[in-house]
């Protein structure tokens, strides 16, 4: 095996040790398992919620976004829209709906791939599914932003309305429209798994780093 | 245990918060406000109690829908129960412009009823009837009739509109319909005035020859929605003046009873001293009641013994009587109602001119009938059965009795006329035990203002009544409003039927200003499943489904044919049309289909064309296709003429017709 790889994959555990300490060379392995169902899961569920709230909609209007679509009223939204010159709801964020699932499934490999690795370079790993959560809502936050700054100056109310951007989370106003938006249950799922990990790397750490100090000292 | 505690307490301040805020509340608005308000209005207890049980807070859906037909408005009108408010007018005989009706679409519609190919564009709705399974109602489908020309409309409650309209071959005007048989396999059109059929002239001293009665069974076909023409067949009548009819249920299931005022077979002619029609036709004492054995009616026309009438298939009087399907039965004169009993038990007549009720019993017409109990035959040979073997019982209910509902509690109700007043009166047999007074027993009356025609109560004319409330269509309101000309509203009232004895108090009075109703039914709310916005985009409410050729988003076009046919594909939606800028030549003929794409309820677009006389409505998801001739050159600025949006007044067009050479 070449020297760089074994460098990579850290120091491997003997059968002996490992019957001996299954709970500390276990529990890593066992918690990026728990992070890869958390994630997976949470494709199923909303990733952040919108109500438009107005006096002629009594049931307000609602938006719903998942890691690959929006659902809810996107077309009488898209109507409404259309008075201040923003584009389709539907042109935000294509690129990112289209991967979005296919990003997960990378995660859930990458996270695979981390409990087999034993050196720091795990880490390299398991922090891209880390940092999802808070990469969704800032591109999120992105998105609503260049549409809310780039309304269509020939559209029959542009004048009337100034460009906004309104909140990703907490709420704003346009118009006669008061929205409200909150993270959704899969949101918060991807962000427990998030913490999950970071444990993970703690108790990864403790289980490991002996291992790799120990190396290195009989090597020099 | 603690914590336990601890939330009981939490449970304890929410409590009292709300108490708190309703207190304050209160404060603020207490009954001595009430009190106030009632003294400076001169409101009695009574009123505010009536007030109470009507008033019905924004927002706040009625329990109850009634159906009422418009008279020679020509339209049905849907009201809310208890809070008596129209809730909207279903457009059916009459063009009307909100809806659209006539103007562009429903053109159709209305003219598969014209009579000898005629332009009527008015009719004279009478008895609404909603569709039954099993006797009760089912809240799908709405059949009204037209008095005037005889014909028959079928109404679809998913969308509230007018579907269907057939024109009777034979009859030119009716007033015993419509009524369903329980389950809707037919929907029943009683004739009213004889006339020779088919519109053949006839001297009016060939009265007897020449004049027929009728009774049209129009086949229903529910999955289509429409009735079936074809499967459709009538009963030749004597030439009595077919009246109002009902159809038996449970156990009168296969029988149609149907009055008749003109036994006499007056034929009038004031004009040489002859008795008026007035008096020509009430001279006997009796008029009869029509008793008809449709299950037999029916088998007979599946054995084709009919005769070909006008297109249409008819059993003749000649086979009726042969094959035994009619009988009659002497019926106290000038009736009205002819009612049948939730069981199907009874059949309670009201002759206007007898003050008493009459109630013939089922069991006794189907044993006189086994038996040929009859007192003899009329000039038709038609068998009479013996009135006093077929008679259950007779209640003097007040002067002038002409329709009668019923409630679930062994209480019958019959409109008084003469007297202005509601009876409410008891059935004996096995609803006797239901109410606490004797069974075939007077009440109470409750005086209505004023003259009242047919009173409704909620699903008072199914196997399964709910009471609770009862409307008096009033023909007269005279004093009871600001008078608005010399032409005033009828008066609808509301009565509060849901207490025993003598206790029926009117609760509300409702004005009718824009029609007549006759008759209405009342149907609980939650039986209705109406659409708030049409199932797609394209779709076609005349066929109830989507239309392939229906405009497109994103497909809007013009199409010009060499046949000078131009083909329109448009769209609307909040707020604009597209396209906007419709040029054509003067002679084009011009199929302009439109589809408003909203799925926003209540997102309504109206399309208005000036001088070409075209309005129409288009709610959430419909197309139309609307024809014309562009056989008028100029400018002409098109629009949606229902407010839908802050720049509605901006939703607009302009059609520009050239002028040819």
């Amino acid at each position: 095996m070449p020297r760089f790889l074994d460098c990579i994959i850290g120091p491997r555990v003997d059968q002996a040790d490992l019957q001996h300490h299954s709970l500390r060379y276990g529990t890593p392995g066992f918690l990026l398992l728990v992070a890869r169902v958390m994630l997976l899961v949470s494709l199923f569920i909303p990733y952040w919620q919108m109500d438009l709230v107005a006096p002629q909609y009594p049931e307000n209007l609602h938006l719903t976004a998942y890691v690959n679509q929006l659902s809810g009223d996107v077309e009488e939204i898209d109507g409404l829209n259309h008075y201040i010159g923003m584009r389709s709801l539907n042109e935000a964020a294509q690129i990112e709906r289209s991967v979005g699932v296919y990003v997960m499934i990378i995660f859930v490999v990458m996270l695979e791939l981390a409990s087999w690795i034993h050196s720091r370079w795990a880490v390299l790993l398991v922090l891209p599914a880390i940092l999802f959560p808070g990469v969704f809502l800032l591109d999120l936050h992105l998105w609503m932003s260049h549409f809310g700054q780039n309304l269509d100056p020939s559209a029959p109310l542009s004048n009337a309305v100034a460009p906004f951007v309104p909140p990703v989370l907490g709420t704003g106003t346009v118009g006669q429209f008061k929205t409200v938006a909150w993270p959704g249950a899969g949101l918060w799922l991807a962000a427990a798994a998030s913490l999950v990990m970071i444990v993970t790397l703690f108790f990864h750490r403790r289980a490991y780093l002996p291992l790799l100090k120990a190396q290195r000292a009989e090597k020099a | 245990m603690h914590q336990k505690t601890r939330r009981k307490g939490l449970g304890k301040l929410l409590a009292l918060t709300v108490i708190g805020a309703t207190s304050v509340g209160a404060s603020a608005q207490s009954m001595n406000d009430v009190q106030k308000v009632a003294k400076d209005r001169g409101l009695s207890t009574a009123d505010l109690l009536a007030a109470a049980k009507t008033y019905t807070p924004s927002g706040v859906k009625d329990d109850y829908i009634m159906f009422a037909s418009g008279g020679h408005a020509g339209q049905v009108f849907a009201v809310g129960l208890p809070s008596m408010r129209i809730l909207r007018s279903i457009a059916v005989f009459t063009p009307e412009s909100w809806q659209g009706w006539g103007f562009g679409v429903g053109n159709e519609v209305i003219a598969e009823g014209f009579p000898k190919g005629k332009a009527n564009l008015w009719g004279d709705t009478h008895h609404p009837a909603l569709s039954e399974t099993g006797g009760d109602y089912d809240g799908q489908f709405l059949f009204i009739n037209d008095k005037i020309n005889a014909r028959v409309a079928v109404i679809d409650l998913h969308d509230w509109e007018t579907k269907q309209i057939v024109k009777n071959p034979l009859t030119v005007s009716d007033h015993g319909g419509t009524f369903v048989t329980p389950d809707t396999d037919y929907v029943i059109e009683g004739g009213q005035y004889a006339v020779p059929w088919g519109y053949e002239y006839a001297p009016i001293s060939e009265y007897k020859e020449k004049y027929k009665g009728s009774v049209t069974l129009w086949k229903f076909d529910r999955k289509r929605g429409r009735i079936d023409k074809d499967k459709s067949f009538a009963i030749e009548l004597p030439p009595y003046w077919q009246d109002l009819s009902d159809a038996g249920k449970l156990a009168s299931d296969g029988y149609i009873f149907m009055n008749s005022l003109n036994t006499e077979m007056a034929t009038g002619g004031i004009e040489d001293k002859n008795p008026p029609f007035e008096a020509g036709a009430s001279m006997n004492a009796t008029d009869f009641l029509h008793i008809i054995d449709w299950h037999k009616a029916e088998k007979l026309y599946q054995a084709g013994k009919v005769e070909m009438i006008e297109g249409f298939p008819v059993i003749s009087l000649k086979t009726a009587l042969a094959e035994g399907i009619l009988h009659v039965t002497p019926e106290p004169r000038s009736p009205h109602g002819v009612d049948v009993a939730p069981k199907g038990d009874f059949i309670v007549v009201s002759g206007k001119l007898d003050p008493h009720v009459t109630i013939y019993s089922m069991a006794k017409i189907k044993q006189a009938i086994a038996n040929k109990t009859y007192s003899g035959k009329d000039e038709f040979g038609v068998p009479i059965l013996d009135f006093d073997s077929v008679l259950e019982a007779q209640v003097e209910v007040g002067l002038g009795p002409l329709h009668t509902q019923f409630g679930p509690d062994g209480y019958a109700y019959t409109s008084l006329f003469l007297d202005s007043a509601v009876a409410r009166w008891t059935l004996g047999g096995s609803y006797g035990p239901l109410s606490p007074e004797p069974d075939w027993t007077l009440v109470q009356k409750t005086p209505v203002q004023y003259n009242v025609g047919h009173i409704a109560v909620a699903e008072g004319d199914t196997v399964s009544p709910d009471g609770h409330y009862l409307v008096s269509l009033n023909k007269w309101s005279v004093d009871r409003f600001f008078p608005t000309g010399p032409l005033l509203p009828q008066n609808l009232q509301l009565l509060d039927i849901s207490s025993n004895g003598t206790e029926m108090p009117v609760i509300y009075d409702m004005p009718m200003g824009v029609g007549e109703p006759h008759y209405a039914q009342i149907i609980k709310a939650d039986k209705l499943d109406p659409w708030t916005t049409y199932p797609g985009v394209g779709w076609d409410p005349h066929v109830q489904n989507l239309e392939p050729m229906a405009p497109k988003k994103g497909m809007e076009r013009v199409v010009r044919k060499d046949d000078g046919t131009v083909e329109i594909y448009m769209t609307a939606i909040r707020s604009h049309f597209n396209p906007e800028h419709i040029t054509v030549k003067q002679g084009d003929h011009v199929i302009w289909r439109i589809t408003n794409t909203e799925r926003a309820v209540d997102a309504t677009h109206g399309f208005a064309v000036p001088v070409y006389n075209i309005t129409a409505s288009l709610e959430p998801g419909e197309t139309v296709k609307i024809e014309f001739d562009a056989d008028t050159a100029g400018t002409f600025p098109f629009y949606c003429s229902e407010f839908c949006s802050a720049l509605h007044l901006e939703m607009m067009g302009y059609l520009m017709v050239e002028p040819a050479d």
